[in-house]
């Protein structure tokens, strides 16, 4: 089985004056691991729903590969989908809701034994395909659920934050089975999630939604790097980017009294100043007070204040001792320093 | 498990004084079906099995008992049939599906359900008759069905409230039709709520009196409730022995059916669709 490249057209959902998914462009290429990255309520689970047929857009267009596919019926597409809570059928055995979607094709019965049993032994639940749903752990009810989804050779996957209703533990080994599947079928597919960490960790592409809108498609890297504005700045990486509001001058940066020297090529206006904490250095630089200090391990976080409420976080090495209330530097490396517009937007680099 | 208030003996004690009229009545007519005679609740002149006679025979005139008895089987058998049939794919409807008018439907619906059967009866009969249903045991049957429709549909439309959304998008994404959804996945998980509407509707249809009455006339369609109801109507001596005996004989499926049926019955007001 092989995957097929998804296109959005100018699609959009709007539930009687809500908008769920504002007008929407995307392309997802054959065989590509892409994460729909949100809040709740931003429009990522929306806009799947779309793709799988369950909800009619508003307006748009969706193609699998040529063919136009948002009149068709759910049952055309040929996709596969996991959900949030599984939705498993709770009065059939684990195989009667693997085999369901073969039987609705009216595939002969040797063959569904045949399939059925293939997919069960790839996730390993070959042991429990005669229990039903409600006797069955959380995690084996999201691999029947993902067997039931894959069984007939989709060319699409959705996937639905599958791994939400995981124990920490079995999440990670999950999110890494989920890649293993992916890399081997080779199947378009689709997670949606509102966890940055499992959108990073598992996707080729991360698709970043707020209230609806579309505001950056990209690799883990290029949103780390160019987030495109303060809320994919502040929303992907971990701790979030510092943003502080003020004005540029010559040469300056100005937010209440404290002034950070930023490049020479910065447009003179408002705008907000984002900086991420493993970017900034204790030493030469900005006068400031250490308020908290967080040991994490192999780093250590320090909140300080650079007076007048304006307050950043500093990841920095634990050979640095800070003690909290004591008078530190801060320096801001003019190389690292984001520039966001009024409106969000980063104006630089 | 329950816990027992601290008033717990009173209310046994009122329950079981307020039974007993209950209880006297039916030991009444256990006693009375079985003797010749009966003053107060003492049998009188020794056990006979006299007034069971319309089992082989018939009584003055009537059809034999066991036309009846089809009659209401028949007829108890076909409005669940039909009641459960018809609510479960309008109970999906409203529960799942948006289509103009539906709040003004659901309104209507339970309106409907408001009026006594009786102050329509006039119109039913003048609706049976141009239809050509009067005297015809389909004619009651379809009346029977659609005056307990509200019930039956609203019932299901809160089983089915309670199904899962996303259940139901799965098996439309694994290749199911609408229908497909509703017959494979919808029905098998409300099996409780047709189950308790099928006792619910076999029992209410079996026990129905007023509409067989107006709307049959010839004898050989008569119900159960009919056959009983011929032996006191007349304006001739009221065999009491016979009365009783019959009576009992009408009880006895009613009896078999809550026994087997009574789990269901109570989801009826529990909802559940668990297990």
């Amino acid at each position: 089985m092989k995957g097929i490249s998804i296109t959005l057209r100018g699609l959009s959902k709007r539930f009687g004056n809500v908008w769920a998914l504002r007008p929407l462009d995307l392309e997802i290429r054959a065989g590509e691991f892409m994460a729909f990255l949100g809040p709740s309520g931003c429009g990522k689970t929306t806009t799947l729903l779309l793709i799988a047929g369950i909800y009619r857009p508003t307006t748009g267009e969706i193609y699998f590969g040529d063919r136009r596919v948002d009149l068709l019926p759910p049952r055309e597409r040929d996709v596969g989908m996991v959900f949030q809570s599984y939705a498993l059928y709770p009065h059939l055995t684990v195989f009667e809701n693997i085999a369901f979607p073969l039987r609705l094709k009216g595939m002969p019965h040797s063959l569904i034994q045949e399939r059925v049993a293939s997919v069960a032994s790839l996730l390993g639940i070959t042991e429990i395909l005669s229990r039903r749903p409600g006797q069955i752990s959380g995690g084996q009810q999201q691999r029947t659920a993902i067997a039931r989804a894959l069984v007939k050779e989709p060319r699409v996957l959705l996937l639905d934050e599958p791994l939400s209703n995981l124990d920490a533990q079995i999440r990670l080994q999950a999110r890494s089975e989920i890649r293993r599947l992916h890399q081997e079928l080779g199947i378009t597919t689709i997670l949606v999630t509102h966890d940055q960490a499992e959108a990073l960790a598992m996707a080729d592409r991360v698709a970043v939604f707020r209230d609806g809108r579309l505001h950056q498609v990209g690799t883990a890297q290029e949103l780390y790097e160019r987030p495109a504005d303060t809320f994919v700045a502040a929303f992907v990486g971990h701790p979030p980017m510092n943003l502080l509001e003020g004005a540029v001058e010559d040469g300056f940066f100005r937010a209440g009294e404290v002034v950070i020297p930023v490049p020479e090529s910065w447009p003179r206006g408002e705008g907000v100043l984002g900086v991420r904490p493993e970017d900034l250095k204790l030493g030469e630089g900005v006068p400031s007070s250490a308020r908290v200090v967080e040991p994490m391990g192999r780093e250590v976080l320090v909140t300080a204040e650079l007076g007048a409420g304006k307050v950043v976080k500093i990841l920095t090495n634990p050979q640095v001792r800070v003690m909290p209330g004591s008078a530190i530097q801060v320096s801001f490396p003019p190389e690292k320093l984001y520039l966001f517009g009024q409106d969000g937007r980063r104006i630089a680099p | 498990m329950p816990l027992r208030p601290r008033s717990w003996p009173f209310v046994a004690i009122a329950v079981v004084v307020l039974s007993l009229p209950i209880v006297g009545g039916y030991t009444w007519l256990l006693l009375s079906s079985l003797s010749r005679e009966v003053h107060g609740l003492l049998p009188v002149g020794g056990f006979h099995l006299e007034n069971w006679r319309f089992l082989w025979e018939g009584v003055e005139g009537r059809p034999s008992v066991w036309v009846a008895l089809g009659n209401s089987f028949l007829f108890a058998a076909l409005v669940a049939a039909l009641e459960v049939f018809v609510s479960s794919m309008a109970a999906y409807a409203i529960s799942r599906m948006r289509f103009p008018g539906r709040p003004l439907y659901l309104g209507l619906v339970l309106v409907l359900h408001a009026f006594p059967a009786v102050s329509l009866l006039i119109a039913i009969f003048y609706v049976l008759r141009v239809l050509g249903l009067f005297d015809t045991l389909t004619g009651v049957i379809l009346v029977k069905a659609s005056l307990d429709l509200p019930l039956g549909i609203w019932l299901l439309k809160g089983f089915f409230d309670g199904l899962s959304w996303e259940v139901e998008m799965a098996a439309l994404v694994d290749g199911a039709s609408r229908w497909g959804t509703f017959w494979r996945i919808g029905l098998p998980l409300i099996r409780p709520g047709l189950l308790a509407l099928g006792t619910f509707a076999l029992l209410s249809a079996w026990g129905e009196f007023i509409l067989p009455y107006t709307l049959i006339v010839s004898s050989r369609r008569w119900t159960l409730a009919l056959y009983l109801q011929s032996l006191i109507g007349d304006f001739t001596f009221v065999d009491y022995g016979l009365l009783a005996a019959v009576g009992l004989y009408y009880m006895v499926p009613v009896i078999a059916l809550f026994l087997l049926g009574q789990r269901y019955l109570l989801n009826i007001y529990g909802g559940g669709v668990k297990g």
